[in-house]
């Protein structure tokens, strides 16, 4: 690993504080710190630098919700953490994709990570059935909701943008939006 | 209450914009009514993952554009294990090792082509001792009659063998000849003669540069054989004799007729005789007797790919084999028939006397 990423990097509870403070920089310090030993982890386990990125994005994904959850505690560290993480969601692509060989070659110590990740995958479903309830329910509708209720616009902005004459028209119809995004929503299995 | 005035009505109770009266009603109406209620609790939960899910991409946004500052090429080179250098070789060069290899081989089998090094016969020569794998089963007789209890069932046990062969008498006082490789590792050898009667036999004698053994007969229940009908013969056949043997490629004695067609056996071997005569496994130390009834050989093996080829072992390394004997380990006298009394016989005759001198060799090991 680099050794100068090495001398910089941050203590895991500057990088606690920081996710908690939304800090950029935190944050941006935290992914090139463990990138370099996922990346080893992945290239020399079947994986390509592509899945390296995609399995390390989870896992920091993991980790920043479970610190902005609260719930986190510093019973190990965040290496360790991270890399378990990386470890058991690279095992679970490798045996979806019939490649893992029942031998995986290791670089760190690491730990038990299941419960976590099943908790993690179960709010990826959910996304992914926003996301394509999002897509099904098409323009205009689909950039409302998303200014509305993601962004926080005020339907003063909303009114604009979409050239409604008058703000009681645009409220009928983000709650036509809305009705449709929950039904399409719910209907999925 | 329309959908979308419920809808408006929740939001604004939950963004707090509610005057203090209208708080007061909502907050009666979903007391009062479970739907509203539920309507409620269902709102805050689809806006919360709608919140998610927009934070979930903005978080992936920027990890995104922190990855794109990472230079993942050069980490690559660094992080990734090196193979060791045959490896690596192999994945450099392997194109042109395989060419490499395949002149190779190409060369030395041209050259041993050429040479007549790969012709068929070296690898084609067996041994004809058979081997048994099925064991023979008992064979239990119960008696009828509905008394099973006062009847003793008698049961006939053949013991198994191992490996099997064929052998004939030297003198009727119990010596045997058979093939060295038929007895090899042997830890008990019984013979049997046609009758189906076995004797326990003790080998005395190998000779394993001839392939040949000589076994003696020990058992209690053995009686003289009589006056052996046949003699070995000292000097060399011709070319072309009608020949045949006699021995046990199965569990009854099989007769086989055919010529002298060599006087080299395999890879040109002077010690053997090349007959062309069908034989099979078992044959093997079973007498090859020419038409006057004098055993010219002792039956070694067949030649695999060419049907009809076998091998047998001249009379005269027979008797040399036996003078070879040490005095010490013969018990009783060992002296040969010099007496033909098969000549001028038919050959149906023939074999009716050679019928008690020729032995199964039944082998046992571990």
């Amino acid at each position: 690993m680099n050794k100068d990423l090495k001398a910089s990097a941050p203590t895991d509870s500057e990088i606690v504080l920081g996710i908690l403070n939304n800090s950029e920089i935190v944050l941006k310090k935290l992914y090139t710190t463990y990138f370099p030993m996922i990346l080893q982890l992945i290239i020399n386990n079947n994986g390509d630098e592509d899945d390296a990125k995609d399995i390390y994005q989870e896992a920091i994904i993991v980790l920043y919700n479970k610190i902005k959850g609260g719930d986190f505690e510093l019973n190990s560290k965040l290496k360790t953490y991270i890399y378990s993480v990386c470890r058991r969601l690279w095992l679970k692509r490798l045996s979806q994709m019939n490649r893992y060989g029942g031998d995986i070659r290791d670089f760190e110590e690491h730990l038990p990570v299941e419960e976590e990740i099943d908790s993690h995958s179960d709010r990826d479903i959910q996304f992914e059935k926003m996301e394509s309830a999002l897509q099904l329910l098409g323009e205009p509708c689909k950039t409302i909701m998303e200014d509305f209720y993601i962004k926080n616009r005020s339907m003063q902005e909303i009114c604009e943008r979409f050239g409604y004459t008058n703000a009681d028209n645009a409220k009928t119809q983000k709650y036509k939006c809305l009705q449709r995004l929950k039904k399409l929503f719910f209907q999925q299995k | 209450m329309s959908d979308n005035q419920l809808t408006e009505f929740i939001e604004r109770y939950l963004d707090g914009s509610m005057t203090a009266e209208e708080r007061v009603q909502f907050e009666l109406l979903r007391k009062n009514d479970a739907a509203v209620e539920s309507k409620v609790t269902e709102h805050v939960k689809f806006i919360g993952l709608l919140k998610q899910y927009g934070e979930r991409l903005e978080l992936e946004r920027r990890l995104n554009a922190i990855h794109d500052e990472i230079d993942v090429h050069a980490l690559k080179e660094e992080v990734i294990i090196h193979p060791v250098w045959i490896v690596r070789m192999w994945r450099n060069h392997h194109s042109k090792i395989s060419v490499a290899a395949s002149v190779l081989i190409f060369a030395v089998l041209s050259v041993l082509i050429v040479t007549g090094k790969l012709s068929n016969e070296r690898s084609k020569y067996e041994e004809l001792s058979q081997k048994i794998n099925s064991l023979k089963t008992e064979v239990g007789h119960i008696g009828a009659g509905g008394h099973p209890s006062l009847v003793k069932p008698k049961i006939v046990k053949t013991p198994p063998a191992n490996f099997r062969g064929t052998g004939f008498a030297l003198t009727s006082n119990g010596y045997l000849v058979t093939d060295y490789h038929v007895i090899k590792n042997a830890d008990s050898v019984y013979v049997q003669n046609a009758a189906g009667e076995s004797f326990h036999a003790k080998v005395i004698y190998t000779e394993p540069q001839y392939d040949l053994a000589i076994l003696q007969i020990n058992d209690p229940t053995f009686k003289n054989l009589g006056p052996v009908p046949y003699n070995l013969k000292k000097a060399e056949s011709d070319l072309g004799e009608n020949v045949y043997t006699w021995g046990y490629p199965g569990d009854n004695v099989v007769f086989s007729a055919g010529s002298l067609s060599s006087a080299a056996g395999y890879s040109n071997d002077t010690t053997e005789y090349q007959v062309s005569l069908p034989v099979n496994p078992g044959n093997s130390g079973g007498p090859l007797l020419d038409e006057k009834g004098n055993v010219i050989g002792i039956i070694t093996a067949r030649q695999t790919q060419m049907t009809g080829a076998s091998f047998a072992k001249k009379s005269a390394y027979l008797l040399k084999t036996i003078q070879n004997i040490p005095t010490d380990s013969l018990s009783k006298t060992l002296n040969l028939n010099n007496k033909n009394t098969l000549a001028g016989l038919s050959r149906k005759q023939q074999l009716k006397k050679l019928k008690n001198y020729v032995f199964m060799v039944k082998v046992y090991n571990q």
